[in-house]
């Protein structure tokens, strides 16, 4: 599969009153073209420095330590302010999360979704707002021809997010970012937003990097998913590995503090303590003082990625060979149970649509 | 719109009419009589002047006369300037001083806009204290010593302009930018601040975000958001502005309005200072309204509330 964003051993740092903060600790990953990553982590893990990054958007106290962002075999951290420029909503566009404060008060919708198509040298002023009118029909804007000349205040924050959201895709982009595009939300919108971004998912071909802390949503939108904590990336893998088969005891609390339809407990469990503070971030997991399978050496070394499945990464030493073996939560467990259920089912059904394709060729 | 600039146009009217009656009345109150040379009059002399300006009836009858007079657009005849109608002494004067205070308030929120912008979008750099500075200098020196200190080194030392007569717009330059350094010290400040805010708001970012280069990122989003508040202000500087061109005026001998109303109070000629008080109050208003309006035409959410009105 052709990678189309890879990113390398990205070091960021802010510079604060207070010293050096490791916001992002040697982040790898790649999005593969087509694909949906979603990347998924509590406030404050890095999730959306990492792709403000990628956008050239970063701060002005954010520092670039290290690292790589491959995008279509270029380095984006080599680039000047220009190139960075011309790739920004053109190539690679971004939705954001609040949709009452993301849209220019003051000038109309239809110049707002035009307004990169302009930028970029795309499509004549007319042109333009034709094909703003499209996309915002796209996105399910009713009667976008008579609104383009409305101005924000006059739509609700759902259509608002609709409007931010066909922004980023007017120039058809080969990666959209999406930085949490429902946290701003309520919950019915927020289900109208995700059953468009998966509408659109069909629709436009783009790669999607989805960032969230709502497991919830990555479950029905995303292909891979990525597991951040405190700056640093700790288990990745198709989404079903993840849902179904974690291997890191933080994806395993995360997991648990979801509600499910089968949760009967009185109380929703919590994952216990704090994020460590990235000032001077531990030297060995960080997740270890919160973990209640944190080993001695936890607490001494960074574990390394370790592999699971050719696609199934995870960096907890628990996965050494020379590691005691541990019985995850059992809420893990059961899910594990339904997915070798649900597998099996896949493998049956499978195995019969080849049986009947067998008999068909038979019969011929 | 229409009928929303009509009903702020009625509004204008009574307050003007409030206006006209609190000054009649306090006017009434103040000591001193019309008359330069009263001492030397005989009582008879006094009563025959009196009686010719009408000024022997009871103050409420004067006032009732002199409303009356003024729906009919006669604004009285000067004491001063004997048989002169107040309203040929406005008109005969007024230019010079409507071209100043508009020069000032044109340069003054023009440059303070500019300068404003420019230390929001250098923040921190030796360019946003330089702005700074001579913003707190413009704001906190009177125009009147700005005018002096001008009239000194540049007509007098230097001899660049003319020091202190009224002969077309070489003769304006002086008193405009004495007169324009406040404006431009407060919409300096005030942009700044605003740009700051604006400059860290989503959109902002979102416009970065559309491959917007950051001059085109202040030029098509940040500076109309940011002028918002910025237009409220005007209405306030403007009439600072009236206020303070008297003394302007008088340093650079200009013949224009604000020099004859301070003329008129010392001599207590009360058509003149009801004619030029009114005059004020009607810039004022009719100042207040275009700011108003202007707002409503940079900030689409105020024009929905007027078009509302509207229905």
């Amino acid at each position: 599969m052709e990678r189309i964003l890879d990113v390398q051993h990205l070091k960021v740092n802010f510079a604060t009153f207070a010293g050096q903060v490791q916001a992002i600790r040697d982040v790898s990953f790649h999005l593969n073209k087509g694909e949906t990553l979603a990347i998924v982590g509590e406030s404050g893990s890095g999730k959306s420095v990492t792709v403000r990054s990628i956008m050239g958007l970063l701060a002005n106290n954010a520092h670039i330590d290290d690292g790589i962002i491959n995008f279509k075999n270029q380095d984006i951290l080599k680039m000047t302010p220009h190139e960075i420029e011309n790739l920004r909503g053109n190539d690679i566009s971004m939705i954001f999360q609040d949709p009452m404060t993301s849209l220019d008060p003051t000038m109309p919708i239809g110049k707002q979704v035009a307004e990169p198509l302009l930028i970029h040298g795309k499509a004549t002023k007319k042109a333009a707002l034709k094909r703003a009118e499209e996309v915002l029909e796209l996105v399910g804007i009713t009667n976008a021809k008579n609104r383009l000349k409305d101005y924000p205040h006059q739509f609700s924050g759902g259509q608002r997010q609709r409007i931010v959201i066909a922004m980023a895709i007017v120039n058809d982009p080969e990666i959209l970012i999406a930085d949490e595009p429902t946290t701003a939300l309520d919950v019915t919108i927020q289900a109208q937003i995700i059953d468009l971004m998966k509408e659109l998912q069909h629709k436009i071909d783009t790669s999607i990097i989805f960032i969230t802390h709502d497991l919830g949503v990555v479950a029905g939108i995303a292909d891979r998913v990525a597991v951040m904590y405190a700056g640093k990336i700790v288990e990745f893998g198709t989404v079903d590995e993840i849902f179904y088969d974690p291997r890191h005891p933080y994806t395993w609390g995360l997991l648990n503090s979801m509600p499910t339809l089968k949760t009967d407990a009185e109380r929703l469990y919590a994952i216990p303590g704090t994020p460590p503070n990235l000032l001077n971030p531990p030297i060995g997991d960080a997740f270890a003082p919160r973990n209640p399978y944190a080993m001695a050496v936890d607490y001494e070394a960074m574990p390394p990625f370790f592999k699971v499945t050719a696609t199934h990464y995870a960096a907890t030493w628990l996965l050494h060979p020379d590691a005691p073996k541990v019985t995850p939560p059992t809420a893990i467990q059961q899910r594990k149970a339904e997915y070798r259920a649900l597998l099996a089912e896949q493998q049956d059904q499978h195995n019969t649509t080849i049986d009947e394709k067998i008999g068909d060729d038979l019969d011929d | 719109m229409g009928k929303y600039i009509l009903k702020r146009i009625g509004y204008m009217i009574l307050t003007l009419f409030i206006i006209a009656t609190a000054t009649f009345f306090l006017m009434k109150l103040m000591p001193g009589s019309p008359y330069a040379n009263q001492a030397k009059m005989t009582t008879e002399q006094i009563k025959i002047m009196d009686q010719q300006y009408g000024l022997n009836k009871p103050i409420v009858q004067q006032y009732w006369i002199y409303m009356i007079g003024l729906l009919h657009g006669d604004f009285g005849t000067s004491f001063q300037f004997n048989n002169q109608p107040v309203s040929y002494l406005i008109a005969s004067r007024i230019g010079p001083s409507m071209q100043i205070g508009l020069q000032a308030i044109i340069l003054g929120t023009g440059l303070g806009i500019l300068l404003g912008a420019i230390a929001a979008i250098r923040k921190n750099t030796w360019v946003d204290t330089v702005a700074t500075f001579f913003a707190i200098i413009g704001r906190s020196i009177p125009n009147f010593v700005f005018a002096v200190i001008l009239q000194f080194f540049l007509a007098f030392k230097l001899g660049l302009f003319p020091i202190a007569l009224w002969d077309g717009f070489s003769s304006s330059i002086l008193p405009t930018i004495a007169l324009a350094m406040a404006p431009l010290a407060t919409t300096a400040r005030f942009m700044r601040t605003e740009m700051v805010d604006v400059l860290n708001s989503d959109y902002i970012e979102l416009a970065r975000a559309k491959g917007n280069s950051p001059w085109q990122t202040v030029a098509k989003h940040a500076l109309r958001n940011s002028l918002i508040p910025v237009v409220t202000i005007i209405g306030p500087m403007a009439v600072d502005l009236m206020v303070g061109s008297m003394v302007v005026e008088n340093i650079f001998s200009i013949p224009g309005i604000g020099e004859q109303f301070v003329k008129s109070i010392t001599t207590n000629d009360y058509p003149t200072i009801m004619g030029l008080t009114i005059l004020y109050s009607t810039m004022l208003v009719v100042v207040i309204l275009i700011v108003d309006i202007l707002y409503g035409l940079i900030d689409p959410r105020i024009r929905l509330s007027g078009s509302e009105a509207q229905n």
